[in-house]
């Protein structure tokens, strides 16, 4: 059981990484990572509301869409839920937890519509993860992002100082940077299945 | 506004994609083949076509301060009647497309067009834009699939090229080849048009942008957070 838990979190963060292998969350992954502080905070974030969303949005499709079978509402459903689910923590953390939302707060509203989020949600669904599965995977994919993120944000850092050809500056060299960190994360296929064999 | 010119600005001068820089998910994710790269720029054409639409028709129903919402719901439901059309007519694409079919909704191409285009102009000008940034969009998608799929599978729209796929290169089928191709993509882009190449990615196209903190943290001077908005600012 825990074995299991623990090999779809480790698969999530490293073989199958939704920024770098499955390319969801491509915006905040080369908008916001210029600062590795910034790129951390935008990872926390993603990565809380990634299992709150799971958290809400399986119990939801299980016991709501599928029991009266309106399986076709998914995506209406979801992203509506995600949607009020984000703006409802933010007024939350901003009442009782400032601090908190102090650190998170400014990137939460740009979570709604991160493809990311409602990529993990109706993944879960698509695998058939049980709900302790699905949050484990959930947790899983917000860690890789966080982890991308963070890579990315020292990777950046050193192509800034670059000084590549004219027509490359800006975003080009920074999806050829991504490439590279990218081929570096394929290196991790099947590792996952050598330590659990 | 001139008809045709409102159409070709979308195709290339304002090319969503590769200009704009709007939703580069599907891009990197389904252009592994010519076929369901196609079938992807279709499927966001028509919905945004059916959103442009139903936008520009409501935009003077919706209240301000919930259009994100509301827009948000109008294009879930054009998605959801694509994707059950889809599932219905092509099953073997809609498997092969998965979950990026359904995550149109969150395609910031379709968003960004109805804030930006569809709430502000009428019913025909916004559709003749759809099309027009749902060409553009199918057209950058089929240039990167071309690409991914006739040097890394050495076949195109599923048929094999004799001479090249003996010598395929299949790390362009795998996700680092999809960042390297999209680079060198925009690169060449920017060289061909002469364009001023683009740093960073712009808060113009992004749906967020209307609540976004990061933005209103520069504005006030508070923080540093938001620099492209700055820059963009500046550069005007």
């Amino acid at each position: 059981m825990i074995k299991g838990l623990i090999y779809i979190i480790l698969t999530s963060v490293l073989v199958n990484n939704y920024v770098l292998t499955k390319f969801l969350g491509i915006c905040p992954f080369l908008g916001v990572s210029k600062k590795v502080g910034q790129a951390a905070g935008m990872g926390v974030a993603v990565t809380f509301v990634m299992i709150l969303a799971t958290a809400v949005t399986h119990p939801i499709y299980y016991f709501l869409l599928k029991k009266f079978e309106l399986e076709y509402l998914q995506t209406i459903v979801f992203i509506l839920v995600i949607a009020s689910l984000v703006q409802l923590v933010e007024i939350i953390l901003k009442k009782y937890i400032p601090s908190l939302h102090k650190a998170l707060g400014i990137y939460l509203p740009l979570i709604t519509t991160n493809c990311a989020v409602l990529g993990v949600c109706a993944n879960n669904i698509t695998d058939g993860y049980n709900f302790l599965e699905a949050m484990a995977s959930s947790l899983g994919c917000g860690l890789g992002f966080l982890l991308a993120m963070l890579l990315f944000a020292g990777v950046r850092q050193k192509v800034e100082n670059a000084n590549p050809p004219k027509c490359f500056r800006g975003v080009p060299i920074t999806l050829v940077s991504a490439a590279i960190v990218a081929l570096c994360f394929n290196g991790f296929a099947g590792i996952v299945e050598t330590l659990f064999a | 506004m001139n008809v045709w010119k409102n159409l070709f600005k979308g195709i290339i001068r304002e090319n969503p994609v590769l200009v704009l820089l709007l939703g580069t998910c599907p891009t990197l994710a389904v252009t592994t083949s010519v076929s369901n790269a196609f079938g992807m720029g279709l499927a966001a054409m028509a919905v945004l076509i059916g959103s442009n639409f139903a936008i520009s028709l409501l935009r003077n129903v919706i209240p301000d301060k919930v259009r994100i919402p509301c827009y948000i719901v109008i294009i879930a439901g054009f998605v959801t009647v694509v994707e059950m059309i889809m599932h219905a007519f092509v099953p073997s694409l809609y498997e092969a497309l998965g979950v990026f079919l359904s995550l149109i909704v969150v395609n910031c191409i379709i968003l960004g067009r109805a804030e930006m285009y569809a709430s502000k102009n009428n019913v025909f000008d916004s559709v003749i834009d759809a099309v027009g940034m749902g060409l553009g969009f199918t057209l950058a998608l089929f240039c990167m699939a071309t690409i991914r799929e006739v040097f890394g599978a050495g076949s195109f729209m599923g048929m094999e090229i004799p001479f090249l796929s003996d010598y395929k290169v299949p790390i362009l089928q795998n996700s680092p080849g999809g960042f390297f191709v999209f680079g060198c993509l925009i690169a060449l882009v920017n060289k061909l048009f002469k364009r001023e190449p683009k740093k960073e990615f712009s808060c113009k196209g992004c749906p967020s942008a209307a609540f976004c903190a990061l933005k209103d943290g520069a504005k006030n001077g508070k923080a540093e957070n938001c620099q492209n908005e700055k820059k963009e600012e500046s550069e005007k």
